[in-house]
């Protein structure tokens, strides 16, 4: 039930809701990229899921409390982009858009810098090159087509096809539903095809954006529009973190090898606002809400875990304790995020010295001194 | 020394940057083959592979997008915008993305790209061919915007463009492509020239303050000023953003006089960035008040009425004589 046309065919699914495991004579290929997963590894994707799910958790209550001005929740989208980044190589690189707290979770982006930009701290916050990782674009859709010029790149530094699983590297962008509707996505694809970049476009389709619903997006299935670029595209059940796991896997080598580009329509849900500045019961219904919750990707790795012997209570209580640490963590350090000097919004307009800002920058600094040269003088002379 | 075309200096400033740097590569609508619809890059294809003279799909977004995604992996793409017009549909990658990435990622990303736009009108071009849109990208920061004058800056300039480590939007002045002019190939270019303006003619009775295509028409002006004895000073701006303030304002507190001439509307123009910051810091100075010579807050007209919009000599020769009788 997703309450629009799109529907829930053709989904590649390894765990139904239940959480236990999928055979089907379509989905063989998938089992076989997932059955080497150990109960470590099962147990690693659970982790970082149950991580993200309390990064949303407390960044939204540092919202309410005003200590950010904004956050967007991944909350229920966690199997889609924990599954799909944990199958990327270290060398491969991400443009995600703004919702990719799992994803980061997954590189191993500080917690606390992901949330600089929410905090109106730092635009950015942190260093694209040290996790290959860049960084968060507001902008719905325009990263897709860096992502695509970065996979060009790639191609004519020579890293792809070359049989080395170390060097040869793929683009991974993420985005929403909302942004098919974009002309930058929709360009990005025509670049990706016809210069068969390694590529992934992995769109997260959570069924609104913001208060629209995807049938306001497309009359098909946002996968479809991948045929009509001439790129292979896959749909996949966006709660079932080892069909992502998969998909992502088996897209990643195509780009490795020099297949060229891969769309995968990753159908989830978001089960939070848009953004914390947005009332989602005012778009959509309760009954929705609950027939999603019951298909949590959490609860149900959760279930498989458990059916297949895996789920260990010490190990389990040790995943709480890392969240609860990681609370604490974010309500202690994203308050002490001081504020910058007046003189950064001065630095790094340019990468070299621009005329206009150094007049800008010397009037407000004089503008500054001046001030409290008043404030000493009014001191002063009331003392 | 050659003497060479506007258009053939800045395919040869090209030649040399692609030369020079092996990252540089040249992409847009038509480059390769055709040599551009200007023929700006005429044989560069030829000469350097379709790997470094590519041409794109049909879509000024997507080859911006994909330029900012280049200059990332460490390339220095030379975007070609086919008209002044065309520009729009990738104003969003330029504004929101190109001009912010080195700001938002706090000079940890750079994103050396330049963005060539043949620009102006007086062509008898069909609409959308011969707007003038330089103070959109001179008010975003972020962006370095200039236009050359001359054949010998064209080659100079495109070549610190391609250089810069700072995203750059060229303006070619279409409607001078076909003049041409002395240009020393081997010559070092002038320190700054992205930065700074020049004297294109010193004079002490008044200044008029142009770039790219109307730097022409200020030299006929003044030309025809020395003829009833005024001497005129022409400052060709060379950089649009910046503004080499110093230079304009060194000339008004010779002269007094100020006339800023450019195609774009005035209306919100650089004319009126100059005038603001000429009377800022030359107000004692001034014996009249900034004038500007430009284009109408109209969209640009059909080619049968562009003589009556573009900024003619007399129009300019209107705008000292109102200035010198204040």
């Amino acid at each position: 039930m997703s309450g629009d046309g799109t529907g829930e065919a053709g989904l590649v699914q390894l765990l139904d809701p239940d959480g236990a495991r999928v055979a089907t004579t379509e989905n063989a290929a998938y089992r076989g990229r997932v059955a080497t997963l150990t109960g470590d590894d099962l147990r690693g994707l659970y982790r970082d899921m149950a991580l993200t799910r309390r990064f949303d958790d407390e960044a939204t209550a540092l919202q309410r409390q005003g200590e950010l001005a904004l956050f967007a929740q991944a909350t229920g989208q966690e199997a889609a982009q924990v599954g799909s980044a944990r199958a990327l190589a270290p060398q491969d690189y991400v443009f995600p858009s703004y919702r990719e707290h799992g994803v980061m979770q997954v590189r191993g982006v500080d917690p606390v810098d992901r949330l600089r930009l929410f905090r109106g701290q730092d635009h950015g916050g942190w260093d694209p090159a040290e996790h290959n990782v860049h960084l968060y674009t507001l902008v719905i859709g325009s990263h897709a087509l860096h992502a695509t010029g970065y996979a060009m790149g790639v191609q004519r530094d020579g890293l792809v096809g070359t049989g080395d699983a170390a060097l040869d590297t793929a683009v991974v962008v993420y985005f929403g539903d909302g942004a098919t509707a974009q002309g930058d996505v929709n360009e990005a694809l025509v670049f990706a095809a016809v210069n068969n970049t390694p590529q992934v476009f992995f769109l997260q389709n959570n069924q609104w954006a913001i208060s629209e619903p995807t049938t306001r997006q497309a009359r098909v299935p946002l996968a479809d529009r991948g045929p009509g670029f001439g790129i292979p595209s896959v749909r996949v059940d966006g709660n079932d973190v080892l069909a992502c796991y998969a998909v992502t896997l088996e897209a990643l080598e195509r780009a490795h090898s020099g297949g060229g580009p891969t769309l995968i329509e990753a159908f989830t849900y978001r089960m939070g606002a848009h953004t914390t500045s947005d009332d989602p019961t005012r778009y959509r219904s309760r009954e929705e809400e609950a027939y999603w919750r019951r298909r949590d990707p959490i609860d149900r790795l959760a279930a498989l875990l458990r059916a297949e012997g895996e789920w260990d209570e010490a190990w389990a209580a040790g995943v709480e304790a890392e969240a609860e640490a990681l609370g604490e963590r974010l309500r202690v350090e994203v308050r002490a995020l001081g504020a910058p000097p007046t003189s950064a919004m001065f630095e790094h307009v340019y990468a070299t010295a621009h005329a206009t800002v150094e007049h800008d920058r010397a009037w407000q600094a004089e503008y500054e001194q001046a001030m409290q040269d008043d404030d000493a003088t009014l001191t002063e002379a009331t003392r | 020394m050659a003497t060479l075309t506007f258009a053939k200096a800045i395919t040869l400033g090209l030649r040399a940057a692609l030369a020079d740097d092996d990252k540089a590569l040249i992409m847009g609508e038509d480059v390769g083959r055709l040599g551009g619809v200007f023929r700006v890059t005429d044989g560069l294809q030829a000469e350097f592979g379709e790997h470094r003279v590519v041409d794109t799909p049909l879509a000024e977004s997507g080859i911006v997008g994909t330029a900012i995604g280049l200059a990332l992996r460490g390339y220095r793409p030379v975007c070609e915008i086919q008209f002044d017009g065309f520009v729009f549909p990738a104003f969003d990658q330029i504004t929101t993305q190109l001009s912010k990435m080195h700001y938002r990622s706090r000079g940890r990303l750079r994103v050396p790209v330049v963005i060539r736009i043949p620009f102006g009108g007086g062509i008898g071009a069909v609409e959308h061919h011969s707007e003038s849109p330089e103070a959109l990208f001179a008010h975003t920061a972020g962006l370095r915007v200039v236009s050359p004058s001359t054949p010998q800056d064209a080659y100079d300039m495109i070549r610190a463009a391609v250089a810069s480590p700072d995203p750059v939007i060229f303006f070619e002045p279409k409607g001078r492509y076909w003049s041409k002019g002395e240009v020393d190939l081997d010559a070092a270019p002038a320190a700054g020239i992205l930065d700074t303006a020049r004297v294109a003619r010193p004079g002490t009775d008044v200044t008029i303050v142009a770039y790219g295509p109307t730097v022409a028409t200020a030299l006929k002006a003044a030309d025809a000023l020395a003829g009833e004895g005024t001497a005129a000073e022409v400052v060709d701006l060379r950089a649009i953003s910046p503004l080499d303030v110093p230079a304009v304002v060194a000339s008004v507190r010779r002269t007094g006089h100020c006339v800023v001439v450019h195609e774009a509307p005035s209306a919100h123009g650089v004319g009126a960035e100059v005038a603001a910051r000429v009377t800022e810091e030359a107000f004692h100075h001034l014996e009249a008040p900034v004038i500007r010579v430009g284009g109408f807050h109209a969209p640009y007209p059909v080619a049968k009425l562009e003589h009556d919009y573009l900024p003619s000599v007399e129009r300019v020769l209107d705008a000292v004589d109102r200035s010198l009788a204040y």
